[in-house]
């Protein structure tokens, strides 16, 4: 299976391919087949390349296919080699995750769309589009150097640009995809500085080569926390932190679908995928983990504060997104690399069930996203109500459901590291719990506001997007099964994620492979040592090992008791709000204007960073216009002139010169010949003269000389 | 003696050939010149040449001069007025420098004739007309045979350049 | 009283030079003819002039020769003239310049 790893991504691409190029002419149902199909495939490979991963030993659990060299190695005689990347794609416990999430989740969004879709113009542009994402996004997981990751990193930037810009015709939907890839250009800037001051630290842009060298030693501590800062601010592009989250509201522009598969399951979470990705580097530079940790707290706090008084549905989810990364990031700050991970799966399907599910209820209302104008919908929509419900529990963090396993362990872990933090994340997670209940309330709950038109057409579903959203909710609700945490009796779980995501974590994984690496041979010997004191120095950090260990069990129960309290009481009590007394609702709504005001105009983030950045840029942009339209433009008119100009002396010299030479020739010949014409006079006795004369001549030539 | 004023009557004469308008009155002058040539002749012993000179020239070819001036009328409007012409010019600078030239070989000196071997060729042959016979009919036969078939082609050419065309 | 040869030869020039002077000047060319015979003529003196001188007869001989060419050559030039006359009605030399140009 190693060597078929390549097929993973390639599937998805052929499906573009087809549909790209031939998607005009064929039906929808076999764009929608093609579309489809390949995803599914792609899924089946996953499963059936975890399996085999899964049965290799646990500390031996990597594949590597290395398809071909893109950049050959080129021998510089003497010097360092040159830049070599090769196509290679690994697999091991973390890719196998993002994986199977990718494409699980992916097919189903797939299915989804083609009901979603089907009266849209250019379905099998869309198609196309979202599996050249598939394509980008499992280059990007399967990636086994920054270099391939980056090539599916940039890819999916592309395809978020095009899949948000995808009705182009209208402007906000055109700004918004531009808007995007541009705020992603800022953090891959970043990010391509980081990677490339690894390369130069240690001659290779693997994965496994770069860990290496990290886990041996190599690097000074100032160098790995610079490199891990750029690569975080990468990150922060793409997966919408503070400051580069500007992007995923206005990212709502776009198909619903879009925004379930690529704003929250898959696409934003390749930077929290890329920190983990490089978790041993990370270890090694303390000061980058806080700082992670610091601003995914912050924007965990941020975004869901704004949400609070979002009325586009669709606006509310974008804001849960980037609150929830918030936390993912949060997570891997405090050195909880598996919860992170595990979040990110969990986050996955509640997020995309609630993607979903808002495009219901959109598609219902004939594209209405204005909560205001909802209300009621519980009688109206029942099987979208019942999913949102398994959504909404999910998120909040009620016991036992996917969002509670993976909150609650991020929330123990920030514990540990700092209490101020924990307190932070508490209220966030109470935030959450009330932003939603107010979505649902809005929605689905009191009496209607709809307009009467749009009411009398409400439908439910058809079948083709039912589907997708009952398996979403089936794994919402029982997902978080799949990492029980150790104090609730994880260790005699069978499978826990915590447990198969460890070897990917610890640094002892990479330390064996040191020797295997040309640029950092020399140091092999002392591989082994300086992995166990790197292992020991993570240990000893406040971030704590991967592990977790050393903790009071009272606490945990105790911690995990009170958030899961909270968030009942909050969704209890929301309810009551929501359906019952809505008038209580404005009375507040009053009372807090102001600061409501301030939420729902997101903090004017957007109007400070046009007033500083954008206006600025457009300066530089029109002096750049002015430079080309008076001097570029003027050299050339100069030219222009000049060349004219210079015509007229060439005029000048051939009608002057050139035809007067000419001229001249025929002149004189006229006139030679006018003379010369009158010694032909037909006349022998002129003739005689002229002979007379000529033997005269000659005769006193010859008297002269003799 | 007798040289120069024969010599000097045959100049005279020929201008009088070239510049007279009336073609008869030239005809009557070149007989003279010719009756000049003629006694030139005789003084330099060559006494069959200046008969022969009479015969042909003043007898023959001045006839036919005669003849012909009687055939073909004189010019109605006769020679114009000698104009400046570049050839009149040129003209006369070449005799001026003819002249020049003449005076110069005048006034060379040189030896003498009239000495030498033609007065003994003289008297080995016992008179001017056998030494001539002599030599033509000897050495210079040849020539003399080609003479007269030129003579005949003349002739020929010249009746049949001037018969009426038919 | 032996004349100087040279007297002789000039003229002899002499003669030569009115006879050419004839020949290019006149317009009628019965007077050209007469001229190209002065030429004849003055040639002639030449030749016996050197034949006195040298004591050699072949001067005197190629002047014999010389006057039976003058003939023949006189005899052909009239009849052209005539023919001449008879097809252009002139004997002006300066009319008959078909060959101008």
């Amino acid at each position: 299976m190693s060597d078929f790893l390549w097929l993973i991504p390639i599937f998805p691409a052929i499906g573009f391919l087809v549909n790209g190029l031939a998607g005009r002419r064929i039906s929808k149902r076999a764009v929608s087949a093609v579309a489809c199909g390949v995803v599914l495939v792609s899924f089946v490979l996953s499963c059936a390349a975890v399996v085999q991963l899964a049965t290799m030993p646990s500390d031996g659990r990597y594949m590597e296919n290395r398809v071909a060299p893109w950049v050959p190695a080129v021998e510089d005689g003497g010097g360092a080699p040159g830049l070599a990347i090769d196509w290679l794609f690994v697999l091991d416990p973390l890719s196998a995750v993002m994986i199977l999430i990718v494409t699980g989740v992916g097919s189903l969004i797939h299915i989804y769309s083609v009901g979603y879709m089907w009266e849209e113009a250019g379905y099998w542009r869309y198609f196309a589009y979202l599996n050249l994402f598939m394509a980008m996004m499992l280059t990007l997981v399967l990636g086994g150097s920054l270099a391939v990751m980056f090539v599916g990193w940039e890819g999916v930037g592309l395809c978020s640009y095009l899949l948000i810009g995808f009705f182009y015709w209208k402007q906000d939907c055109a700004d918004a995809g531009r808007k995007a890839f541009i705020t992603n250009r800022i953090g891959d800037l970043a990010f391509v500085i980081g990677a490339l001051t690894l390369f130069a630290s240690f001659g290779t842009l693997e994965f496994r080569g770069i860990l290496s060298a990290v886990v041996a030693g190599q690097g000074s501590v100032f160098l790995l926390t610079a490199v891990a800062l750029c690569l975080f601010v990468g990150a922060c592009g793409k997966s919408a932190q503070i400051p580069l989250y500007v992007w995923l509201p206005d990212a709502m522009a776009g198909p619903t679908p879009v925004s379930a598969l690529i704003h929250a399951a898959t696409m934003v979470t390749a930077g929290v995928y890329m920190v983990c990705r490089l978790a041993p580097l990370y270890m090694q530079a303390p000061l980058a983990l806080t700082i992670i940790a610091i601003v995914g707290c912050a924007t965990a706090i941020f975004a869901a504060t704004i949400g609070l008084a979002q009325n586009d549905i669709k606006k509310v989810l974008a804001y849960s997104t980037v609150s929830q990364l918030g936390y993912m990031f949060l997570a891997a700050g405090v050195g909880a690399f598996g919860a992170a991970i595990f979040h990110l799966m969990t986050h996955a399907f509640f997020k995309a069930l609630l993607f979903l599910g808002s495009g219901a209820v959109i598609h219902a209302l004939h594209h209405e996203q204005d909560m205001m104008k909802m209300g009621g919908l519980r009688k109206l929509l029942p099987v979208t109500y019942a999913v949102f419900l398994c959504g909404w529990v999910a998120i909040a963090g009620v016991p036992l459901t996917a969002g509670f396993f993976s909150k609650d362990e991020i929330l123990w872990r920030t514990f540990l590291f700092s209490p101020v933090m924990w307190g932070i994340a508490a209220f966030t997670a109470l935030l959450t719990a009330f932003y939603m209940t107010r979505l649902m309330g809005l929605t689905f709950w009191g009496k209607s506001r709809m307009d009467h038109h749009t009411e009398a057409h409400v439908h439910e579903v058809p079948g083709v997007m039912k589907w997708p959203l009952m398996i979403l909710a089936g794994l919402a609700l029982v997902g978080g099964f799949l990492s029980i945490p150790a104090a609730l009796g994880g260790s005699a779980m069978p499978f826990t994620l915590e447990r198969w995501l460890e070897p990917v974590f610890e640094p002892g994984t990479y330390a064996t492979a040191a020797g295997g690496h040309a640029a950092i041979g020399e140091h092999a010997a002392a591989a082994g040592d300086a992995a166990s004191a790197a292992h020991e120095a993570a240990a000893a950090t406040p971030h704590g090992s991967p592990h977790g260990e050393e903790h009071s069990l009272a606490l945990e129960y105790g911690l995990m008791a009170f958030s899961s309290v909270l968030a009942i009481f909050v969704l209890w009590w929301g309810y009551g709000l929501y359906d019952r007394m809505p008038q209580k609702l404005a009375a507040w709504k009053a009372r807090f204007a102001s600061v409501h005001e301030v939420l729902a105009n997101k903090y004017w983030v957007d109007e400070l960073y046009d007033a500083l950045v954008i206006q600025n840029f457009y300066r530089l942009c029109r002096a750049a216009l002015a430079f080309d339209v008076r001097v570029v433009d003027g050299v050339v008119h100069m030219v222009r002139n000049v060349t004219v100009g210079t015509s007229y002396l060439s005029v000048f010299w051939d009608t002057w010169v050139v035809d007067g030479l000419v001229n001249l020739l025929a002149k004189v010949v006229r006139v030679a010949s006018r003379g010369l014409r009158r010694f032909q006079t037909g006349v022998p006795q002129s003739y005689a003269t002229v002979m007379v004369f000529g033997l005269f001549v000659l005769i006193c030539v010859y008297m002269y000389l003799s | 003696m007798m040289f120069y004023l024969l010599a000097s009557v045959c100049l005279g004469s020929a201008m009088m050939v070239v510049t007279r308008k009336n073609p008869v009155h030239a005809a009557l002058f070149l007989v003279l010149a010719f009756f000049c040539v003629a006694g030139i002749y005789v003084i330099l012993s060559a006494e069959f040449l200046a008969a022969v000179q009479i015969l042909v020239y003043a007898g023959g070819i001045l006839v036919l001069f005669l003849f012909v001036i009687m055939l073909v009328p004189l010019e109605p409007e006769g020679m114009r007025k000698p104009v400046r012409t570049a050839r009149n010019v040129a003209w006369s600078l070449l005799s001026a420098l003819l002249v020049a030239g003449v005076l110069m070989t005048f006034f060379r000196g040189a030896q003498p004739v009239g000495q030498g071997g033609s007065v003994d060729t003289l008297v080995a042959y016992g008179g001017n007309i056998e030494a001539v016979g002599m030599e033509l009919y000897r050495r210079y036969l040849l020539p003399f045979e080609i003479a007269s078939i030129l003579l005949l082609v003349a002739m020929i050419g010249a009746v049949v350049l001037a018969r009426r065309q038919v | 009283m032996p004349i100087p040869v040279n007297h002789l030869l000039s003229f002899s020039l002499v003669l030569f030079i009115i006879g050419m002077i004839g020949v290019l000047t006149r317009r009628n060319a019965i007077i050209v003819l007469m001229g190209i015979e002065l030429m004849l003529n003055a040639a002639n003196v030449n030749f016996v002039a050197f034949s006195r001188m040298h004591g050699d007869l072949a001067g005197q001989i190629f002047a014999v020769f010389n006057i039976v060419i003058a003939a023949g050559e006189v005899a052909v030039g009239l009849a052209i003239i005539i023919a001449l006359y008879r097809n252009k009605d002139t004997i002006n030399v300066d009319e008959i310049s078909i060959m101008k140009g």
